[in-house]
């Protein structure tokens, strides 16, 4: 199992680094001479030369790289120029808004696609397979952010259910007593139940919208590899030796169906990093995704780099973690290793 | 499957009609997945000649009205017809949609044919390549790219274009990789064609049915990224209208309750992706029956 988890660690590697050099060349590829425009729009020739210095972009580009990456060792991703915070710190605190958000998403989409496409493999061509395959097709359609306000208009305007769809907490609360950034854990820890509940209340548009985007493929591949797993040999005999049917169908067709599902959960991991950032937006969410697009707008360059590095190792990191589970329950993936 | 075939080719084309009618017949989504994307061709090609209201004229008499017989999606902030701007839009957002998968076709057929005809060193730098690329999410990486180059128009094309060209690679590779050892690509060696010759003349024609399918397939989501990039404020600016930037100048009035100046835009995008999604479905069901899910 070690050793499993060392070749995979080891396979992300190429991986990561790709992810730093296209960052890089990102960072040197601004419009116009990053000099000019770190030093700010007032700035004489002389103090852009001594930012050009300061930056290290007067030396070669391999020199940069390095010096970039050096940087980059000591977490140090830059100064946003708006708040004046350097980036990482910044990212790190926004961040577990963000991934609340979408590890809840994730978990309400795979609740709700996995029973659907298992329901779906098991009666083709009946009502829940169209359902399903209406699903699917309809939610990769669907753009997240035109589901956001839709569903902002109907559960907040129209019939009044969802509270105001702006922000992590109603402005009357303050946030639970830091302690792992995620509010629904961090109030159950102070045992607050209002504010909980309040928390709770803002998540459930943002994670509808999310959960609604990604069904689509959970419940696509479920329902492909469910139709192929079960009509293998095992499933037959397993049937002809007179196993329940629903022992046949969870304990010996699910199982196996689940392995390709796994797989497709690190693409999902990727379709959510990308739309968490315009769902934000939508509801006025401050993770790492708004942190980027308000930095966008005032043409602050350093946290959007480092946004985008940030989603990038994030994504392969959890693609690794992605690999491992699969190792961990599939046996077979270690003999090959 | 041109129009004029020959006599000789008469045979086959038959039965390739016959297929194609027995697919649509026997599946009357894709029929209808057909009249809308002939519909949204019109609008791209005709819809700044048809529209009632110039796009861009505002009126501040008839600000945020709702949808009416005059105005058929209501107006917006500015007094703007909704419904012209929508319209008008279409040209843009496909323009960009075909721009985007037509380069990413372009750079990325001829990239992965080579990398599975040659193997070897090329094949290892292409595939790194694609794999780099889709070592980031990739809607983030479009951002960066756009927010890297410049915010214009061209860029959210070579954005996307960039994003999807590790599909075109992988197709192009998997297709160039079978064929390598077939007995005709021997032949067509033998009889004196060059690699080069070999590639663009046998392997590429042989390649073109799933690249196809995955045009398709790109076109919805080249639709859905240009626009989501719009929303968040990168790429095409207001007041150009476009799907994206109409939705998010009606977002604010969603809480509101006025609705329709987000609604019918967003509605619009996504019957273009729905299409767009339904034809290459339908597509693939064409080209590889097996496939069919």
């Amino acid at each position: 199992m070690l050793r499993l988890a060392l070749t995979r660690l080891i396979s992300a590697l190429p991986n990561l680094a790709g992810v730093v050099v296209i960052s890089f060349i990102l960072t040197r590829a601004l419009p116009g001479d990053p000099a000019a425009y770190f030093a700010g729009a007032a700035a004489t020739q002389e103090a852009i030369d001594q930012v050009r210095v300061q930056l290290g972009l007067d030396k070669p580009l391999l020199e940069q790289f390095f010096l970039y990456l050096g940087a980059l060792a000591r977490g140090d991703m830059g100064l946003s120029l708006t708040t004046g915070q350097p980036v990482l710190q910044e990212l790190i605190a926004r961040l577990p808004a963000s991934l609340e958000m979408v590890l809840l998403a994730l978990l309400l989409a795979c609740a709700i696609a996995l029973p659907l496409g298992v329901l779906a493999a098991t009666r083709p061509g009946s009502w829940i397979d169209q359902l399903c395959r209406l699903v699917t097709t309809a939610g990769v359609s669907l753009p997240t952010f035109f589901t956001g306000l839709l569903l902002a208009y109907v559960f907040y305007f129209l019939l009044g259910w969802a509270p105001s769809p702006l922000g992590r907490l109603d402005p009357m609360f303050s946030p639970p007593p830091h302690a792992t950034g995620l509010y629904l854990i961090d109030a159950a820890i102070a045992r607050d139940g209002m504010l909980w509940w309040a928390s709770f209340r803002q998540l459930i548009l943002p994670v509808l919208t999310m959960a609604i985007f990604v069904l689509a493929p959970i419940a696509r591949m479920t329902r492909a590899s469910m139709l192929a797993v079960l009509s293998a040999d095992f499933i037959r005999t397993a049937r002809a030796s007179g196993l329940s049917s629903t022992t046949v169908l969870l304990t010996y067709a699910l199982r196996n169906a689940l392995l390709p599902v796994v797989t497709t959960l690190g693409m999902v991991f990727g379709f959510m990093l990308g739309s968490s950032v315009i769902v934000e937006k939508v509801f006025g969410w401050p993770g790492v995704g708004s942190y980027a697009i308000d930095a966008l707008t005032a043409s602050d360059y350093a946290p959007v780099q480092g946004f985008v590095l940030a989603m990038g190792v994030l994504f392969v990191l959890l693609n690794l973690l992605v690999d491992l589970l699969y190792g961990l329950i599939d046996p077979r993936v270690s003999v090959t290793a | 499957m041109s129009a004029s075939a020959s006599p000789a080719s008469a045979a086959p084309m038959n039965s390739t009609w016959k297929h194609l009618r027995h697919v649509l017949g026997e599946n009357p989504v894709t029929m209808a997945a057909m009249a809308l994307f002939t519909l949204f061709v019109l609008m791209a090609v005709l819809g700044p000649a048809l529209v009632p209201y110039d796009p861009l004229a505002s009126n501040s008499d008839v600000a945020l009205q709702a949808p009416s017989a005059a105005h058929w999606f209501g107006t917006d902030a500015l007094g703007r017809d909704i419904f012209s701007r929508t319209v008008v839009a279409t040209r843009l957002d496909l323009g960009i949609a075909v721009s985007a998968v037509a380069l990413s076709f372009v750079i990325g057929m001829p990239l992965g044919l080579a990398a599975g005809f040659f193997g070897g060193w090329w094949d290892r730098i292409v595939t790194r390549l694609a794999d780099t690329i889709m070592a980031f999410p990739l809607f983030v990486l479009a951002m960066g790219i756009v927010a890297a180059l410049g915010n214009t128009v061209g860029n959210i094309v070579l954005a996307t274009a960039i994003i999807n060209l590790p599909f075109y690679i992988r197709v192009a590779r998997a297709e160039a990789n079978v064929r390598r050892e077939a007995g005709w690509i021997e032949a067509a060696r033998l009889s004196g064609n060059g690699d080069a010759r070999i590639l663009a003349m046998h392997l590429f024609p042989n390649s073109l049915p799933p690249a196809m399918v995955q045009v398709s397939l790109n076109m919805g989501w080249a639709i859905l990224n240009a626009a989501g990039l719009s929303f968040i404020g990168l790429g095409v600016r207001p007041p150009t209208p476009e799907w994206g930037i109409l939705v998010a100048e009606g977002a604010q009035f969603i809480v509101s309750g006025e609705w329709w100046v987000s609604f019918f835009p967003g509605a619009v995008l996504m019957l273009a992706v729905f299409s767009f999604n339904l034809l290459g479905d339908a597509l693939r069901d064409i080209f590889d029956p097996r496939r069919r899910t």
